[in-house]
């Protein structure tokens, strides 16, 4: 009976060839670790997303006279209207904390190399999406921060020469932020971005499957096949993955239930105390900060201080904010290394990659405080050691002695 | 790559923790004084149970009687504050709502708010979400620091607030409290106190902005006054977060099948796992 409805799908959809594909016969490296987790979990936050937020449309009004209180409508007469708003609000703090754990996977296997060059860029791709719907996001609750918020990032557009001013009007679509400017970041935000985001996911998904899953030693498991021409060193994706997968997600939930129903706040990360005040255009809140998963890069923007060539420093800093953003991209054009693995790598490769991270996260903490003389010092310098790590790494990985890498996978 | 491993993750463990410790700074009271000196501008700390329906109660009915005027809940309804803290209806209806307002209406005053700017040079602010703004230590401090001061239009002032456009609403009930100076013994440079090296005497110095209550001057005794600001935190707190204890429990109860199905899962991937070896 099963295999008469498996073939009439079959002969009209290739359906048995694509659970093969993608589930049964899917060839998952055997020494994949505890990094290689992040990905599956960032699909069970997006579905999170969406679920959570098709339920807070349903109760949200997109009107500057109406988003604050619409909110604590949801929070307080919605039926667990708060478990949803709470639900999608941590996830946004989640999507961010994993997609960055993600890209740091990436960074340190060296999974952006060829033949993965397409599939980091389509990673890339995910996360502007992601930076863009966190933006538009924050700002529709219409609290002080949110309104604050994207007055001093939207202004940023204003800073570009020339046409800055009108373009920025265009935009805001008036002259200051103002019900018109939410609706259409509300808009994007239901609307645009996640319709984009699910099409760069599912493709991104698609190349990952085409290229097979980098995995620690950064060898291609594809050299070596049984008689049956199936990867040694793999195993199926389905059943052994999505069991392990499955008790990984456990843990995640655990993690995420904590914060969600006893620290829905995070301490002012995940919601911040500014925000319980309804956005008003006359009062400026005394330190204006961007969430928590911005501050490295809020930090680029304020470190660049001086004017060059003509220039306002605040377009410099707009423009070395975006290139922090942007400069993801060109990592598999950068790595001149023979192997991919940090494991493998060189000295140099390691000190740059650590270098990375501590600038990332000092960046972090900088972006989130109020600027003083030391601290803008302080951001200056490790925005220089932040993109040392890209600029310096065509020679750093293509001179540095590199550990000979073995032919299969180790297991440790 | 095992100590690079290592060598990161001191550094971002030690970088949380100083992260927590600079965030424990500031002085967000204010002027307040703490009443042995020692602190200026850190909070008292609210000792507030949201579980305590009896002093929800209470401070319900504070706010009520001394608030409302003012200050609008407009986000919340009187039926959800009579269900949440049992109150019965009946009861509710004929203490804490006043006008012609209905059960099911949100909490709405009748001021209007571009007149009230002009009498208070600012507009009382609506306090549903005030105690998620800036927290339920500052609230009671807040509350507990009015005192007498005669360069002030309404002739007092707050140490939280400086130069706050409000009255100080209790007065009747706390009497009348002001800031005083103090002679308080000297901290030496190693901590400990000052002494005078020839006779063993304490050192004193004067140290001003101290908050004395007049004796018998109010309807409460100062411990009663502060119940009652407690009380009256305790309801600001509820207002702001009305579904804590549900979500709490929920939440419990939430953690509780996750860790079944976690567990349930390992089980699962270890039985899979043998498959491998």
């Amino acid at each position: 009976m099963v295999t008469r409805i498996m073939n009439w799908f079959d002969d009209r959809l290739p359906l048995t060839a694509t659970i093969e594909r993608h589930l049964t016969k899917y060839p998952a490296p055997i020494n994949m670790n505890i990094w290689y987790l992040a990905g599956v979990l960032l699909v069970v936050v997006l579905v999170i997303q969406l679920a959570s937020g098709i339920w807070l449309l349903m109760n949200y009004e997109a009107t500057a006279e109406g988003a604050f209180a619409s909110i604590q409508y949801i929070m307080r007469d919605v039926e667990y209207g708060y478990i949803i708003r709470y639900m999608h609000t941590t996830g946004a703090s989640a999507f961010f904390a994993l997609i960055y754990l993600h890209m740091f996977r990436g960074m340190m296997y060296g999974s952006y190399q060829k033949p993965r060059e397409l599939l980091w860029v389509l990673g890339w791709l995910t996360y502007v999406l992601l930076c863009a719907l966190g933006f538009t996001g924050y700002v529709l609750p219409w609290g002080q921060m949110s309104f604050w918020a994207a007055q001093v990032i939207l202004s940023l557009v204003g800073s570009i020469p020339v046409f800055g001013e009108e373009l920025l009007t265009w935009i805001r679509g008036d002259y200051l932020i103002s019900g018109i400017t939410l609706n259409r970041l509300f808009a994007f935000h239901v609307v645009l971005l996640p319709l984009a985001l699910i099409a760069v996911v599912f493709v991104h998904i698609l190349a990952l499957h085409e290229v097979g899953s980098n995995n620690p030693d950064g060898v291609d498991v594809k050299k070596f096949k049984d008689e049956d021409g199936v990867p040694l060193d793999t195993k199926p994706f389905f059943p052994y993955d999505v069991m392990h997968d499955l008790y990984a997600i456990g843990v995640f939930l655990i993690f995420f239930v904590t914060i969600m129903f006893f620290y829905p706040d995070g301490g002012g990360y995940v919601i911040e105390y500014v925000n319980y005040e309804a956005a008003d255009n006359l009062k400026t809140p005394e330190h204006i900060v961007p969430s928590w998963y911005y501050t490295p890069f809020y930090a680029m923007l304020r470190a660049v201080t001086f004017p060059l060539f003509g220039l306002s420093a605040k377009f410099l800093g707009f423009v070395v904010m975006a290139a922090g953003i942007a400069i993801f991209v060109a990592l598999p054009w950068l790595d001149r290394s023979p192997v991919k693995s940090i494991k493998y790598k060189g000295i140099y490769s390691k000190f740059f990659l650590a270098l990375f991270v501590v600038s990332f996260f000092v960046l972090g903490y900088l972006g989130s405080v109020t600027s003083t003389p030391g601290r803008t010092l302080a951001a200056q310098i490790f925005t220089v050691t932040y993109f040392a790590y890209f600029f310096l790494m065509p020679f750093y990985s293509k001179y540095e002695k590199c550990k000979p890498v073995p032919d299969r996978v180790s297991l440790s | 790559m095992k100590k690079f491993t290592l060598a990161l993750a001191i550094f971002l463990s030690s970088f949380f923790f100083s992260l927590g410790l600079s965030a424990a700074a500031g002085a967000p009271c204010g002027n307040y004084l703490s009443s042995d000196g020692s602190t200026k501008g850190e909070c008292e700390e609210a000792y507030i149970n949201p579980k305590d329906k009896a002093s929800l109660q209470r401070g319900a009915q504070i706010y009520m009687n001394y608030c409302l005027g003012c200050h609008s809940l407009k986000y919340a309804r009187y039926k959800r504050v009579s269900e949440d803290l049992e109150i019965p209806l009946d009861m509710f209806q004929a203490n804490l709502i006043f006008g012609d307002q209905k059960m099911g209406d949100l909490i709405q005053i009748g001021m209007d708010s571009k007149e009230a700017k002009q009498w208070f040079g600012n507009t009382p602010p609506d306090l549903t979400l005030e105690a998620g703004l800036r927290g339920a230590d500052w609230i009671y401090t807040y509350l507990t620091s009015f005192y007498i001061d005669d360069s002030r239009p309404l002739g007092v002032n707050n140490k939280v607030y400086e130069n706050v456009g409000m009255p100080h609403v209790l007065i009747d009930m706390q009497g009348i409290q002001r800031s005083v100076c103090k002679q308080i013994p000297l901290i030496a440079s190693n901590g400990g106190l000052k002494q005078d090296p020839l006779s063993g005497e304490l050192l004193t110095g004067e140290k001003c902005g101290f908050l004395e209550v007049d004796n018998n001057s109010g309807e409460l005794n100062p411990e009663e006054f502060a119940q009652a600001m407690l009380d009256l935190t305790n309801f600001l707190a509820y207002m702001t977060d009305p579904m804590k204890v549900e979500r709490e429990s929920i939440g419990t109860y939430t953690l509780l099948y996750l860790f079944v199905f976690t567990m349930l899962s390992y089980l699962l991937y270890r039985e899979f796992k043998k498959d491998l070896h």
